[in-house]
């Protein structure tokens, strides 16, 4: 589905990411996790299009995306979410969704005037599919409630309503568990599971939340100075001594040895 | 009510009310237009005021053209007519502009001030040019009747001792006002487009993530400022006359305006518009006269009763915008603050 081949990132003389290959299976859920510094959320970046990487390349269903654009990749079907959310705070939930997809004739300015029916037939239509998406996610009852008033974790809900709009394929997410509840986490889980399983989406998420990670995500990368340390199930990762010596530097690792998971 | 209430009323709204709602219109539409560059393009363009002038310039020339043919639509003005046209060429100036000098910027992602610095730049270019085309001097381009009620006439009207009156401009810039107003609010809250402009404003991050094509949402907003930056130009152009120099000074109100009513935020111009325009005609106005009227007889004033002379009108923007910056930086309506 995507494989990032031998990516490196460089800030000056930074090597934020170096060298990383790896790749994300086709309807997989695959988690990026690493301590903090390890070029998670940078390598999150140079696959979302934000960054273009130094060397190296990405591919997406075989077709090379490297330095393509967010948008360009937003036609592509690639979409991320945010660390914090991002919405559009003073449009409506039902009008953030309805602004997600691309080319609608009402955005050219001589059809919005000149070209009512037209505009008028797509925008039902796209309505509609905000109203489906909106209940598959239980948001109903908030459509008209501007989205800056949306709890944290109603938010993350609304990301990943986003990526439904335009029938992704593949979604990034980028800690979508951070500040958010545990009762809206299990529901964020599901759905997360529930799109994979029902319209086939495949998902990448960096997290930190190692029970969250075990429920969601095979495999497991785990990256550590920008390179990928290790990979494979949670339960072999959690095993993993590299793993824990990354996490905690060799001295601590013989102490965690010790506690039970 | 008796005669010199009616007539204090009557002074008030001749040298109060109407100017002042005619300046705060004028200068609603130009803080619009810095309004939407600042909400979608995130930086203050110093170029706005140049851009009117240079607009404005556009549809003079285009004025004295018709009128040398002979095409003229009185009783009103003949720079209505032009108006179109010049709106089409100073769109495409305006693009061509974004295309050679701020896009650069914003390939390399820079800083706000680095934009306010180009756009700077700018300014000192539309200012150029306009005076190499035009020169610096007043121009005249108002033709067709000038007044809607003359002084005289409502006084023979009304037999009362003072006159109110209206001019074509006055009554053009409240009604064309009005209706931009309108039609751009429709067009933010009801199409596609606008709600994409608005999406872009709030999040530039997720825009970029979403089915919007950003450069399509800063050519429509360059598009939008263009327009309303000529008609507003036009406007205090008929209204008082064309001097490139002018325009340039109107850039402190209408900064003032955007700021005052919250940065970024369309309503908060047009408040911040008559806010300004009403304090800067209020504390300007000499009310020896009004209070003649206005007081019991034998308290009438000897002085002038004038807050602050004319000359330092625009001190009156200086001053509101540096209490709105210290009280409520973000503006009667909350702005955003970079």
């Amino acid at each position: 589905m995507i494989s990032v081949e031998d990516v490196s990132l460089h800030f000056g003389g930074i090597k934020a990411v170096d060298g990383t290959s790896f790749t994300i299976k086709q309807g997989s859920v695959t988690g990026l996790i690493g301590p903090n510094g390890a070029g998670k959320t940078t390598l999150f970046n140079v696959i979302a299009g934000v960054y273009a990487p130094t060397s190296g390349h990405i591919i997406l269903n075989g077709e090379d995306v490297t330095g393509l654009k967010p948008h360009e990749l937003f036609d592509k079907g690639l979409l991320r979410t945010f660390q914090i959310a991002h919405e559009f705070s003073s449009l409506t939930v039902r009008e953030n969704l309805m602004m997600v997809p691309a080319n609608q004739a009402g955005e050219s300015l001589m059809s919005a005037w000149f070209r009512r029916d037209a505009v008028a037939a797509q925008d039902a239509a796209i309505r509609d599919k905000a109203a489906e998406v909106m209940d598959f996610l239980k948001l109903s009852h908030l459509a008209n409630e501007q989205a800056r008033n949306l709890s944290g974790g109603q938010k993350k809900l609304l990301e990943l309503g986003r990526t439904m709009m335009v029938d992704a394929k593949v979604v990034l997410l980028d800690e979508v568990g951070a500040g958010v509840n545990r009762t809206l986490l299990k529901e964020i889980g599901d759905t997360i599971l529930r799109l994979r399983d029902e319209r086939g989406y495949t998902f990448c998420m960096i997290e930190h939340d190692m029970d969250f990670i075990s429920r969601l995500c095979d495999p497991v990368i785990v990256m550590a100075e920008g390179r990928v340390l290790t990979q494979g199930t949670p339960d072999e990762v959690k095993a993993n001594e590299d793993v824990i010596e990354a996490y905690l530097g060799t001295g601590l690792k013989n102490k965690l040895a010790a506690e039970p998971a | 009510m008796d005669t010199d209430t009616i007539n204090a009323i009557v002074l008030f709204s001749n040298f109060i009310l109407v100017p002042g709602m005619t300046y705060g219109a004028q200068l609603a539409l130009g803080a619009l237009g810095i309004t939407l560059v600042f909400g979608v393009l995130r930086f203050a363009n110093f170029a706005h005021g140049d851009m009117m002038a240079f607009g404005t310039m556009i549809v003079v020339m285009i004025t004295w053209w018709f009128q040398s043919l002979g095409i003229t639509i009185a009783p009103l003005p003949t720079a209505l007519l032009a108006l179109p046209l010049a709106i089409v060429i100073s769109m495409s100036v305006t693009l061509l502009n974004d295309r050679m000098i701020f896009r650069y910027y914003r390939k390399k992602r820079s800083s706000p001030s680095t934009f306010v610095i180009a756009s700077t730049g700018v300014m000192f270019v539309f200012n150029g040019i306009v005076r190499f085309i035009i020169g610096p001097d007043d121009q005249r381009f108002t033709d067709g009747e000038r007044f809607i009620i003359k002084a005289r006439e409502f006084k023979k009207m009304t037999g009362l001792d003072e006159g109110l009156s209206i001019k074509v401009s006055q009554g053009l810039t409240i009604v064309i006002a009005i209706i931009l107003v309108a039609a751009l609010f429709w067009f933010l809250q009801r199409t596609r487009t606008g709600k994409a402009m608005r999406a872009f404003s709030d999040n530039e991050d997720l825009a970029l993530l979403s089915g919007i094509d950003p450069e399509r949402v800063v050519a429509i907003t360059w598009i939008i400022t263009a327009a309303l930056a000529t008609i507003a130009g036009t406007l205090y152009g008929l209204d008082k006359s064309f001097k490139p120099f002018t325009y340039f000074q109107l850039l402190l109100p209408m900064f003032a305006s955007a700021i005052v009513g919250g940065i970024g935020n369309p309503v908060g111009a047009i408040v911040g518009g008559f806010v300004i325009a009403f304090s800067e005609v209020i504390i300007t106005y000499a009310y020896k006269k009004f209070l003649i009227y206005a007081v019991p007889p034998g308290w009438a004033p000897d002085g002038l009763m004038q807050l602050l002379s004319t000359d330092y009108k625009f001190a009156v923007s200086f001053m509101i915008l540096v209490l709105v910056l210290l009280i409520r930086p973000t503006g009667i309506f909350k702005g955003k603050v970079i």
